[in-house]
């Protein structure tokens, strides 16, 4: 017996769903030209008035929006809404150091709570369950999508955020929460914790398992599984468009469905933009048509995937995207945190008038994901002096903290150490293998 | 009145030494004294040389990261209290030592000791105040 928290939205025949999106996608861009510069500016550039967007077969008409857009108009300027309305903002790290942000109205907040109470009563979450929410509460979505979501079913949930694993595993014990919700890295740290502490999967109740905010594979799915005694799912989501939940996997676990009432998917060809159809691997691109703060048009998530129509097993009519191929860009995901080699690079600037060659090595060591920068020493930054070489690798250390929000552990490293590559240079070295 | 020293960033790495001191075999440069920092990643080679503007260039050429550092060289008697006591006026004078390394001379009875100190002038003056005989580079390299 399949569990919906909205049957009629979920299970809409494909027409009824299609003439909704229509509907919703035409309100949107009459809204956002009347009151978002931005996009007015961007519509009339693309020599489109909002009468010329009909239903969503018009979507190929409207421009694109980028990450890089929302920095040039942050903070504001991509906001559709006047201040009053905006009851909550939250915010997710941009190319240059410098953050995004999103804006949301009341409404806003409820369509979210619905998405995540849809996901996570989807896979059998219901109000008698207990949810441990390890994401970070804060700017990140995680925490606060989570437990708006799970609130919204009637859970009680429990805010543990981020941090303080023996805590963790002693409220996990003694609470008994049947849902974990975090980053799949996380969950399989903590699995290695109940292990050192002697505790196995039997002290615990967990039954479901609520894992996103960063890409991870089937082998951990299998390896988290088996170490917390839980069925593990995939939840998706980006700041710019919502949080969390603007896709998540049903109990049948075959691609992760969008909630098609608020969110049009679109698939383009990553280098002529040009839409793909349904099965083809392409880049992801949403158009958000109930949200009031900041409407997203077409924006490009620069994740690779494909998109499946056909009706779930589930019942539920929503398209499904598979996990997260690849990325277009040099975006990565550590320990959930959007991190771009440039906002590190831009740091190392800081600190040596001569640029330094540097690698960025990413590595999962233990379950956790472990970020490194090596730093060639150069005659700018070189000191007879153990004290000052050690302070400049541990400034730069904490100034990435500062900007990113993780650590990193910086070594200074003898000039020509690095590989240099021809062409491109080569930055950053990702051992993880997280993507398929 | 002060000494060339030379500072060469050394990764801890199998062979980095060795390579180091085959360097200035190669181009004849006699090691007068030398000292290692080192940390858990890397370390920082100190050496005194007879010819440290040669020594400089080729390890230069060789890739390594180097700096040429002007620092003190003290003659002290080789025998207990003898360092001690040229410390104590650097101590009194305020002045705080980065680091240090000794080594004894062909000299009968005297040790050479090379500070590394902020201000090397105000340091002389100390020293030489207080009858702490400093030790002109040149004396050094054709030690």
């Amino acid at each position: 017996m399949p569990n919906y928290w909205n049957e009629a939205m979920e299970c809409m025949e494909p027409e009824k769903l299609k003439e909704l999106q229509n509907q919703r996608l035409v309100d949107t861009v009459k809204r956002v030209y009347e009151h978002v510069p931005f996009y007015r500016k961007r519509m009339e550039e693309a020599g489109v008035k909002p009468e010329d967007i009909r239903g969503v077969e018009d979507l190929p008409k409207l421009p694109f929006t980028t990450k890089a857009d929302l920095r040039d108009y942050y903070p504001f300027d991509t906001f559709a809404v006047p201040m009053d309305e905006i009851v909550r903002i939250q915010a997710s790290s941009g190319t240059t150091g410098k953050q995004i942000i999103a804006g949301y109205t009341q409404n806003d907040l409820d369509s979210w709570d619905e998405c995540v109470a849809r996901g996570l009563t989807s896979i059998g979450v219901s109000r008698k369950d207990k949810v441990h929410v390890s994401y970070g509460y804060g700017l990140f979505t995680g925490g606060l999508g989570a437990h708006g979501g799970a609130s919204r079913v009637g859970a009680a949930v429990v805010p543990a955020s981020v941090g303080n694993t023996k805590r963790q595993m002693t409220l996990l014990r003694d609470l008994q929460a049947t849902t974990l919700c975090c980053t799949p890295s996380y969950a399989l740290h903590l699995a290695d914790a109940l292990q050192e502490v002697g505790l196995t999967k039997d002290d615990l109740n967990l039954k479901y398992g609520v894992f996103g905010a960063e890409p991870w594979t089937e082998a951990m799915r299998a390896e988290i599984e088996n170490k917390l005694g839980l069925k593990a799912y995939d939840i998706y989501g980006l700041t710019e468009v919502l949080g969390p939940g603007v896709s998540m996997e049903c109990a049948e676990r075959n691609g992760m469905h969008i909630q098609a009432d608020f969110f049009i998917a679109e698939i383009v060809d990553p280098d002529t933009f040009e839409p793909l159809p349904a099965g083809e691997e392409g880049e992801l691109v949403f158009t958000t048509i109930t949200k009031e703060g900041m409407p997203m048009i077409r924006y490009r998530t620069k994740d690779l995937t494909v998109l499946h129509t056909e009706r779930c097993a589930c019942g539920r009519t929503s398209p499904r995207m598979e996990k997260i191929r690849a990325r277009t860009d040099d975006m990565l995901i550590i320990r959930g945190v959007n991190v771009f080699p440039s906002q590190i690079e831009s740091v190392i600037l800081r600190h040596a008038e001569v640029e330094p060659h540097y690698m960025i090595y990413v590595d999962r060591v233990d379950n956790s994901d472990t970020l490194e920068v090596h730093i060639e020493v150069n005659e700018d930054t070189f000191s007879d002096q153990v004290k000052k070489l050690e302070d400049l690798a541990k400034e730069i250390s904490a100034d990435i903290q500062s900007v990113l929000g993780i650590k990193a552990a910086v070594r200074l490293v003898e000039p020509r150490s690095i590989q240099r590559s021809e062409g491109k240079a080569v930055r950053v070295i990702d051992k993880r293998k997280l993507y398929k | 009145m002060t000494t060339k020293q030379l500072s060469v960033f050394v990764e801890n790495k199998p062979g980095r030494l060795a390579e180091i001191t085959k360097i200035l075999e190669e181009i004849n440069v006699d090691i007068r004294a030398l000292s290692i920092a080192d940390t858990t990643h890397f370390g920082i080679l100190r050496l005194i040389v007879n010819n440290p503007e040669a020594a400089e260039s080729a390890l230069k050429d060789a890739g390594f990261t180097v700096s040429l550092t002007r620092v003190i060289a003290i003659e002290v008697q080789d025998e207990p209290g003898g360092l001690a006591r040229a410390l104590k006026h650097l101590t009194v004078a305020g002045i705080t030592v980065e680091y240090m390394y000794a080594f004894i001379t062909k000299k009968e009875n005297s040790a050479y000791v090379i500070m590394r100190v902020e201000d090397n002038q105000k340091a002389i003056d100390v020293l030489e105040a207080n009858h702490i005989s400093v030790i002109c580079g040149k004396d050094i390299y054709d030690m």
